[in-house]
């Protein structure tokens, strides 16, 4: 169980210090999501690489979406996706209601005070 | 014995291809492309028997007077093709296979580098100033790829 919060502890980390090391501007324009979004990419596609190695073949796109939501999701965040919702015309909504990243820090003292402060325009 | 390998990307284009040098390389390099036209046609799922298989193992794509060529597909649509001689007749199915599988591995090592970009060519010459060290990690995996296509190239069977 330790080495789960060792990878919690970085990646929020992760998070902050790219948002320290942004220049001016950066914040607003979005250029940090983006850097951060760039990272999760590239090391979702070593992950997929690695684990779609042995997996049969898929037929379509619906097979991709179930290896994601049961394999791929077992396999990282060791529970499945609760949810999966498509239109049949490409758009897949995947639901998960407790997120491994973020359940440590949504139940903390110091979210739930400063939620109630943010601004949601 | 492989007399060409070829790893090839989602959109059709070369990441590596390598030839034995002692031929006019040109020619296997035009066999690789037409083979991907055989390639798409056995992933479009066109008839039954094609869809019950489901393996990653393409088998035999066609057979041309010298050479057979052989096929194999990653989930991520990444494609490897390898040329063999056809005088070669004691290389059965599941060397062909193994040799595949060993390439799939390399293939995915060379995909979890960090410094590599997915897109990139994988080659293990490079003249870039600065990052030594990030060059040198670089170098040694493409190098492993390299060596290890090598071993199947100059493999006697």
């Amino acid at each position: 169980m330790a080495d789960e919060a060792l990878f919690l502890l970085l990646h929020n980390e992760l998070v902050s210090g790219v948002y320290k090391s942004a220049e001016q501007g950066e914040v607003e324009n979005g250029r940090c999501i983006t850097k951060l979004e760039n990272m999760g990419f590239r090391v979702g596609q070593g992950l997929i690489e690695r684990f779609t190695k042995d997996t049969a073949r898929f037929k379509d796109e619906l097979d991709i979406m179930k290896f994601i939501c049961k394999d791929f999701w077992t396999t990282v965040f060791k529970k499945q996706i609760d949810n999966l919702r498509t239109n049949h015309q490409g758009i897949y909504v995947l639901q998960d209601n407790k997120f491994r990243l973020l359940t440590q820090m949504s139940a903390g003292k110091q979210y739930l005070e400063h939620a109630s402060k943010v601004n949601f325009r | 014995m492989a007399v060409c390998v070829a790893v090839i990307a989602k959109e059709n284009y070369p990441l590596y291809i390598r030839s034995v040098p002692t031929e006019n390389e040109l020619k296997f390099h035009y066999m690789v492309h037409t083979s991907l036209d055989v390639v798409d046609e056995k992933i479009s799922a066109m008839g039954k028997a094609l869809v019950d298989q489901r393996e990653l193992y393409l088998g035999l794509l066609y057979p041309t007077e010298d050479y057979k060529v052989y096929g194999y597909v990653t989930n991520s649509k990444v494609k490897f093709v390898m040329v063999v001689d056809s005088s070669n007749t004691a290389l059965r199915d599941n060397e062909i296979r193994s040799m595949f599988r060993k390439l799939h591995n390399s293939y995915t090592d060379v995909m979890c580098n960090p410094f590599y970009n997915p897109g990139d060519r994988i080659q293990s010459r490079q003249r870039v100033e600065g990052q030594v060290s990030s060059l040198n990690w670089t170098v040694s995996l493409c190098r492993a790829f390299d060596s290890m296509v090598t071993s199947m190239m100059i493999q006697v069977c």
